[in-house]
Formats: C-alpha cells, sequence, structure tokens
C-alpha cells in the first residue's frame, strides 16, 4: 500500500506512515478540524529508495562533519532522480485527484512534507530535519515535492543525528490540502517557560505558519489559563513578515506586513479562547502535554489542527515527589523559610 | 545599620505630636539602651489590623494578639522556626517583628515536640472546634453579664452587712480586672486553631504554587472559599430586613439618606413599622454586635450602638429591591466555579499521588475555613464590642466622678493607667475627699487627642530596621504578604503608579471614593471604586454598590479580599499608600488580574 488517505489512518499506522501522519489521521477520527490530505507511505520510499540505500551511504563518515554536507547533497540529487515505479506515480497522482474531488477543486494547494518513521516519535524530536514544501499545485508538483522529502532523509543532519541516536527506519511523505491561514503558529498545552500544565502558551504570526515555526518572525506571544479560562498575559511581537500564497506561478513569497496590523494583536481573544480549548482536547485526547501546529483560514475563519505532537521537554522531567501526608507537608511549610533576597 | 529600611530610632516626631510615648506602657517603645539589638531587625508596618494612631487604651488590642500568637507559636506549638512577634510603636503607629529561630539544632529540637503537637490537633479539629466555640462563648456570656459597680454615697446595708459583698470600691478594680482578663483570654483563643488553619492554606498554596507555577494566589484561595461563613450572616441580616419592609410596606421610610433615629421614628408611627422594628430587634441579636471595624479600636462601634452603617445598608438593599435586584449572594454559582476550578486543577495533576495530596490538601483547608473566618465574629466583633463597651462603663464611673468629662475618654488611659485611676478614685471615694485625677486627667486627656490628631496626619513607612534573611512565620507571609519582591518594592522607595496584590481579578475603569473612616462609608455612591486604607468584614455591605476595591492594607486572605473575590468585583490590596496617592473624583482603572492601580485623569 503506497497511498493512504489521512482519515483511514490511527496510531496504529505509525510504523507505516510515520508519526505526524498517523497523529493526523487519529485526529480527524477523532473529529478534530484537520485539513484533509493523504500518506505517501513507508511501503513507497522503501521501493524506491531503501533498496539503494547501504550503496547510497557507502564511504560517508557522519563523524566528518566538513566533508558530509557536500557528500549528503550528492546523495539527495540521487534521490531526486531515482525512477519511481509506474504504480507508485500513479498512486500517488490517483490521492491527489481524489483529495481535489472532496475538496471540490480541480488543483488543490497542498504541502508536502516529510513524515519520519521513528522508533518513538516522542522521544526522537526530528524538529528542523523535515522538509515541508508549500503551495504545490497538480500531480506533477506533488510528486516532486515527494521525491525532495524522500531525498531529505539523506539531509547531513539527519544523518548525522540518525547516527547518534538510530531512531528513524525509513520516511513517509505527508500530502495536505493548505490552510490559506490569515493567522498561524504554534500552541503548547503547558507553558513551555516554567512548565505550568494549567497554562496553554500560543505564539502566533500573519500568514503561514512556517515564519513562526522558523523563528522568522517575533510572534505575539498569549498565556491562557486553563483553571481560570482567563488570558493571563498577552505580548504583541514585532510579526515583521508573512508568508503567503504566490499571486503566480505556485509556491509561496515571504512578504513585509504593514505597520498597522504588526501593532495589533493578530489573535482577538475570542480566537486564543477557542484555539486554547481546542488545544485542550487535543490534550485530553491523547493524555499528556501536546505541541501542535495549528492556521486560521482566511476566508473560512475556522482554526484547523495541522500537527500534534507529544511535548518532548517538560513531559519528560521528573515531578517533585508528593509528601508522604498532608501533616508531612504542613511540618515542611512550618519549617521551609523562605528567602527574603 | 548595614542596609535596609530607616532605623526606628531616626525616625522624627512629626510637629505638635511631641511626647505621644507617655500614652504607651514603656515595653512597647523602641529603647536607646538596645539600640544596636532593635535596628538590625526587620519591622514592619501592622497597617492591616492597625492602621490608625492607636490611643493609649487601644494598644491592649495588640499586647493582646502578641501574648498569644507568641504562646501559640514559640510555646505550644513549638514551631520550629518562628517563636512569636513583637510589636513597638513608632508615633502611635504598630510596627511587629517575627522572631526567627535560625539555629538548626534548636530546629530540629524544637520539630521534635511540634510533630505530636499539632498532629493532635489537625487530628481532632472538629472537636476542637466545638470545645473552642464553649470557651468562646462562656467568656462572652460573662463580659456580657458582668456589673460594674457605681460608687454611691453609701453602700446598700444588705449587700454589705448581711450578704458580706466587698466594697463598690473592691468590686469596681476586681470588675476592671476581670474585663481585661476575659478579653486577654478571647484573644488567647483567638489564635489557638487560627495559626494552623494558616499554615493549612499555606501548605495548600505551596503545593498548587509548584504543581501550577503560574497559577495565581487567588484562584488558589477560590478553590479554598465557602459561602456560609459566619462573617456575612450579618449583612444576610440586612438583606432580610430590606426584604421584609418591602414586604410590610414601609420600604419609602428608607428613601433619602436619613438618620435612623429618623427611620425608627417615623416606623414606630404605624403598625407595619412597629412590625418591622419587631422583625429588626428579633434578628439583631448577636448579629448587630458587628463593628464597624476590624475590632481593633474602641471607636470602631457595634452596629448595635452606631446603626448608621447598617441603616445605611438596610436602604441601599432596598433601592436595588425597588430596582428588581436580586440580593442574594449567587452561591450556586459561586460554588461551581469553585468546584469546576478545582476538578480542572487535579486533572492536570501529573499523577495519582499528587492528586491524593490536593484532594487531602484542598479537603482540609476547606475544612479550616468556616473557623478561620468565622472566629473573626466571635472575637473581633462580639468579644472585642462586649469588651469595649464594658470599659464605656468604667468611663462613665469615673467621669461620674470627675475624671473625665466624657466616659469615652477613658480609652485615652492605657490599660495600666486605668488601674491607677481605679486606684486613685477607689482611695478618695473611700476617704471621701475628691481624687487626684480629676485634676490630672483632664489636661493629659485633651493633650492626647490632640497629639492623635496630629499623628493621623503622618504616614507611616511601610518597613524600619534590616532587611532580613528569611522570612519563616508563615502567617507573615499570608496575611501581610510580606516576599522578596514586596521588601525590595519597598525598600526601593516609591514605584511609580500604585501596586498591591492581584486579590480578586478583572479590570475596571470608574471613578474613585476616598474612604479613611468607616463612618465616611455613606458617601459611596453606585459604582464607585472604593479605595480605602483597610477593609474590615463590617464593610461587606458597601460591595453590592462599588465596581471594585483599593486597599492600603491587607493579603490574598484579608477580608477585602475574599469579599471582592466573592462579588465578582476587581480588587488590588496591600498597595502601601493608594489612599494618599488617589483622590476622590479621580479617574481609575483597578487591574486585579495584574494588582496596579493606574490614576487616568
Amino acid at each position: 500500500m503506497h497511498v493512504v488517505p489521512f482519515r483511514a489512518l490511527d496510531l496504529d499506522d505509525v510504523a507505516l506512515v510515520g508519526g505526524k501522519s498517523a497523529h493526523l489521521g487519529d485526529l480527524i477520527q477523532a473529529g478534530f478540524p484537520v485539513p484533509p490530505g493523504f500518506a505517501v507511505t513507508a511501503a513507497a520510499f522503501d521501493a524506491v529508495v531503501q533498496q539503494h540505500v547501504d550503496e547510497l551511504l557507502a564511504g560517508i563518515d557522519t563523524e566528518e562533519v566538513a566533508a558530509l554536507e557536500q557528500k549528503a547533497e550528492h546523495v539527495r540529487a540521487v534521490v531526486e532522480s531515482l525512477d519511481v515505479p509506474q504504480e507508485i506515480a500513479a498512486a500517488v497522482a490517483e490521492g491527489y485527484r481524489r483529495l481535489g474531488d472532496e475538496l471540490n477543486l480541480a488543483a488543490p494547494p497542498v504541502a508536502v512534507r516529510s513524515s519520519a518513521i521513528a522508533e518513538d516519535a516522542a522521544d526522537a524530536s526530528f524538529a528542523g530535519m523535515q522538509s515541508t514544501y508549500l503551495w504545490l499545485r497538480g500531480a506533477d508538483e506533488v510528486l516532486a515535492g515527494v521525491r525532495r522529502c524522500w531525498a531529505s532523509y539523506f539531509n547531513a543532519e539527519a544523518l548525522a543525528y540518525r547516527a547518534q541516536h538510530g531512531g528513524a527506519a525509513g520516511m513517509s511523505v505527508a500530502v495536505q490540502c493548505m490552510v490559506d491561514a490569515r493567522v498561524a503558529g504554534v500552541m503548547f498545552t503547558l507553558n513551555p517557560v516554567t512548565g505550568d500544565p494549567s497554562s496553554i502558551a500560543i505564539e502566533a504570526g500573519y500568514g503561514l505558519g512556517v515564519t513562526v515555526v522558523g523563528g522568522e518572525v517575533t510572534p505575539d506571544s498569549y498565556l491562557f489559563s486553563k483553571v481560570t479560562r482567563e488570558l493571563v498575559r498577552s505580548a504583541i511581537g514585532a510579526k515583521e513578515v508573512e508568508c503567503v500564497a504566490a499571486a503566480e506561478g505556485g509556491g509561496t513569497v515571504v512578504r513585509e506586513v504593514e505597520a498597522e496590523r504588526r501593532a495589533r494583536p493578530c489573535l482577538e481573544p475570542a480566537e486564543v479562547e477557542r484555539l486554547a480549548d481546542l488545544g485542550r482536547r487535543v490534550e485530553r485526547h491523547y493524555g499528556r502535554a501536546q505541541d501542535i501546529e495549528w492556521a486560521i483560514d482566511r476566508r473560512l475563519d475556522e482554526i484547523f489542527l495541522l500537527q500534534a505532537r507529544p511535548e518532548t521537554v517538560w513531559s519528560q522531567k521528573p515531578k517533585v515527589a508528593a509528601a508522604q501526608s498532608s501533616l508531612a507537608a504542613i511540618v515542611a511549610t512550618f519549617t521551609g523559610g523562605k528567602p527574603a533576597r | 545599620m548595614t542596609d535596609g529600611f530607616r532605623s526606628p530610632f531616626d525616625i522624627e516626631t512629626p510637629e505638635g505630636a511631641e511626647g505621644w510615648e507617655e500614652m504607651y506602657p514603656y515595653y512597647v517603645l523602641f529603647d536607646p539602651a538596645r539600640r544596636a539589638e532593635e535596628e538590625q531587625r526587620f519591622w514592619f508596618y501592622n497597617g492591616m489590623h492597625f492602621p490608625e494612631p492607636m490611643p493609649a487604651f487601644d494598644m491592649i488590642t495588640a499586647e493582646s494578639c502578641y501574648l498569644s500568637i507568641g504562646l501559640y507559636q514559640g510555646r505550644v506549638f513549638s514551631i520550629p522556626t518562628v517563636l512569636g512577634i513583637e510589636h513597638r510603636v513608632v508615633n502611635g503607629y504598630v510596627y511587629i517583628t517575627s522572631n526567627e529561630v535560625t539555629d538548626p539544632d534548636t530546629i530540629a529540637q524544637r520539630l521534635e515536640t511540634f510533630l505530636p503537637r499539632i498532629g493532635f490537633y489537625y487530628e481532632n479539629w472538629d472537636t476542637l472546634v466545638d470545645r473552642w466555640q464553649a470557651e468562646v462563648d462562656k467568656r462572652i456570656a460573662e463580659l456580657s453579664t458582668l456589673e460594674i459597680p457605681r460608687l454611691r454615697e453609701l453602700e446598700d446595708e444588705q449587700e454589705l452587712i448581711h450578704d458580706h459583698k466587698l466594697g463598690s470600691n473592691y468590686r469596681l478594680m476586681t470588675a476592671y480586672d476581670r474585663c481585661l482578663h476575659l478579653y486577654n483570654e478571647l484573644n488567647q483563643l483567638h489564635f489557638e486553631l487560627l495559626l494552623l488553619a494558616y499554615g493549612a492554606y499555606l501548605t495548600f498554596f505551596q503545593f498548587c504554587q509548584s504543581a501550577f507555577p503560574d497559577m495565581r494566589l487567588q484562584v488558589m484561595a477560590q478553590m479554598i472559599a465557602g459561602y456560609d461563613t459566619t462573617m456575612m450572616r450579618p449583612d444576610d441580616e440586612l438583606k432580610g430586613l430590606a426584604a421584609k419592609a418591602l414586604e410590610l410596606g414601609v420600604d419609602g421610610t428608607f428613601a433619602g439618606g436619613r438618620t435612623p433615629e429618623d427611620v425608627l421614628a417615623e416606623l414606630r408611627e404605624s403598625d407595619a413599622g412597629r412590625a418591622w422594628i419587631d422583625d429588626l430587634e428579633s434578628r439583631k441579636h448577636p448579629w448587630f454586635f458587628m463593628s464597624t471595624g476590624d475590632g481593633f479600636y474602641h471607636h470602631h462601634r457595634a452596629w448595635a450602638d452606631d446603626p448608621r452603617l447598617p441603616f445605611a445598608a438596610i436602604g441601599g438593599y432596598v433601592a436595588q429591591l425597588r430596582d428588581g435586584t436580586e440580593l442574594a449572594r449567587p452561591k450556586e454559582q459561586l460554588l461551581a466555579e469553585r468546584e469546576r476550578i478545582a476538578a480542572e486543577c487535579r486533572e492536570l495533576l501529573p499523577g495519582d499521588d499528587e492528586r491524593r495530596q490536593f484532594d487531602e490538601m484542598l479537603g482540609l483547608c476547606r475544612h479550616v475555613f468556616p473557623h478561620a473566618e468565622g472566629h473573626k465574629f466571635f472575637i473581633e466583633h462580639w468579644g472585642t464590642s462586649l469588651f469595649f463597651n464594658k470599659l464605656r462603663e468604667v468611663g462613665a464611673v469615673l467621669a461620674e466622678h470627675g475624671f473625665f468629662e466624657d466616659a469615652e475618654d477613658v480609652f485615652h488611659l492605657n490599660i495600666h493607667e486605668v488601674h491607677e485611676a481605679l486606684s486613685d478614685l477607689g482611695l478618695a471615694w473611700a476617704a471621701g475627699t475628691a481624687a487626684r485625677g480629676t485634676l490630672y486627667w483632664p489636661p493629659r486627656v485633651a493633650r492626647r487627642k490632640e497629639i492623635l490628631a496630629r499623628l493621623a496626619q503622618w504616614t507611616p513607612p511601610p518597613a524600619l530596621g534590616a532587611v532580613p534573611e528569611v522570612i519563616s512565620d508563615p502567617t507573615v507571609q499570608l496575611l501581610w504578604g510580606i516576599t522578596a519582591d514586596r521588601l525590595r518594592a519597598w525598600a526601593g522607595g516609591a514605584e511609580a503608579g500604585v501596586h498591591g496584590y492581584a486579590a480578586s481579578p478583572g479590570v475596571v475603569d470608574g471613578v474613585a471614593r476616598v474612604v479613611r473612616d468607616v463612618n465616611e462609608i455613606g458617601t459611596v455612591r453606585q459604582g464607585e471604586v472604593l479605595v480605602c486604607s483597610v477593609t474590615a468584614p463590617s464593610w461587606a455591605p458597601v460591595f453590592p454598590k462599588i465596581s471594585a476595591a483599593v486597599s492600603d492594607i491587607g493579603g490574598m486572605m484579608s477580608h477585602a479580599a475574599i469579599i471582592a473575590r466573592e462579588y465578582g468585583l476587581p480588587a488590588v490590596v496591600g498597595t502601601g499608600h493608594a489612599t494618599k496617592q488617589i483622590k476622590t473624583g479621580d479617574r481609575v482603572r483597578v487591574d486585579g488580574d495584574n494588582g496596579t492601580v493606574t490614576i487616568l485623569d
């Protein structure tokens, strides 16, 4: 099976489609607003690329940092030029056509992103080592995007990371319908600074979320309390640029944001609340803190989840042990002074 | 002095208040003979309880409390890191310091005694609350019925000869002593359970703070608060009386700022009015022992003695009822919100151990809450109002014999001087001469009134002496909110704007009404922002009128904070100087989320 729609996936499919697509499928099945799409499975990667891996990697030493980038670039060029069997190319084209039918669009713009097959997606954080190609249209562009994602398996950082940590055992690709985002960003269902699980931290910028995720802008930041359901704090970021669909020729462009829009918050308080509620629901669904990418559609004014993965920093910190009893805790109160300076 | 605040020995006496020291016992004054020791300590102004300069007699309220706090912390519970609280008077204002234990061996030793002793209290809480109540009731009953004898021309034949009673002069001195003892005993009881209740609060707060570092203290306090506290009862009675006025059709009598005397006079004219007065009489006891203050000053009279506040409140409630406003506090809604917040927190805890501890701590806090709130009515209001009224009777005897023009003047003598005056009177009466005090006291009382008026114009600095290394005393942290941040702010001098504790959430713009004294509370108009030095529980009736509350003094669990949360009003407490920085009529923004007040124009 080389192509599977998201809605047919769940968490049992991690080995086939990677954590990202499996989670998207699971979220769709649970009723969350996720743009439709399909996964090009690890089986496709295996059929096209895996057989050549040993030969491709022969003579590459990940310790040799200086030479690694150059060699990796060569490998990627080779991967991008590998023959894709007709059967797989057709499956990708068919997947794309069905997506268009579903959306009632001839050539829906899609994002093509790599979805690594890791032993445990929660532990092996491949942030920054995954490739994303935005606003591709037409089956040819999509297939080209898929090839480039496959090639990204041989990024220097990814090679070095795997050499050190092991982990990824192949590559799946997620093809997801684009959200034409007015505002987008990331959301942690805890405060990443203090670790407070009663807070939801949101960062938001104009346009597609890539500028926020990639640190290209200083986003607005919002801290919302799950407990009191109030916006506890917010800070208006500079939001210097926004990434939007190119007017013609496909792809995206990054443009400056005019001063007036930069000066005001890009999310209304009610939108923060809607986002936080959605984040809290995802967190409840998985029973642990989540790191979520989201976008608000320009026309529909609806929030979409583009990705959800377990938060990995605070979730792994050892917890302060609970006291033996209330009395022991009270004793600690009476015996523990507070430094006054 | 190494670093820190001004030395208590460098504080100047305001002009015209020279000689203020003579009002107070020697042991509450800073003493140059132990200057080195005293100025190395951290003293903070206890404006939360003593926001006004102390009349000489009223120092008993501070003395009585610190007798008990130290007794329980230091000598009964053996709290490992803290002994008692010391107090001093500077220019008539009360400063306190907590006596910390720092030696690790002593701390370890005290810990061994501490554990079983407080364990017993928490394990037997309900029984001990019942025992406490019985002890308090007994003393209140005795104070209520205590006879203050008059000194007549001739003693009664039956009493002295046949019944063999003691002479009136002896009995007067004994009765005064008994008053003092009963008041002190009530104050011993005051802190028996209270400190442990605060210990439970603080433990819960610290637990929440470690689990939820972003969580505001007010949210934690909100989880604890109950809504049927004894302290709310007097206000509920006023609402009942307002409803009764409407029911009887006498509500028109309450319209438009008339005095209680005029209202009562009109009500006496009709059957319906008399029925309302009957209702008032049936509801009064004991709830009208509510003081118009916090129970630390003689001039904060009980509602029964100064009905202006309850009548003004009834008038306000009548007007609200006529407008169709629901007077009942939104209890169901508040309780549901409290449960929702607690359930959210519980769910967010990382594991079952934490959830078990959360449940236990929250359960304990809610269990001790009724006592922690309710004790105030019995001690600070009922007991203290009775005590001061007995002293008025003593004052009346002294006035009758020429010591004062007015019985109230007795409050310008300190507790020891009243002893002297009664000895003087007893001797003179027995001897059949005029007492020396008739010449001695009138000029002194007049001078002391003048001194107090001068001292009232003076602003006490928030802290004196050295910056402490640690703050161990849980009550100091909880009630006065004294933290490292606060100390830094104080040491840094005046900050721009008005900052305090975010006691109740929300942001409101409104017109300020500065109220220095409870007697001015009638001036508050609908929708105004109340700016006061400290709000006492008896101020509750004004809360439905106002849009936000700001106080100079107070912590997260202070009364203003609790009531404001209950009414859902933004509140900023413990600002230090709001009543001096803000003027009536200023437009202000009260930010109860961040603890700031901004003067808009």
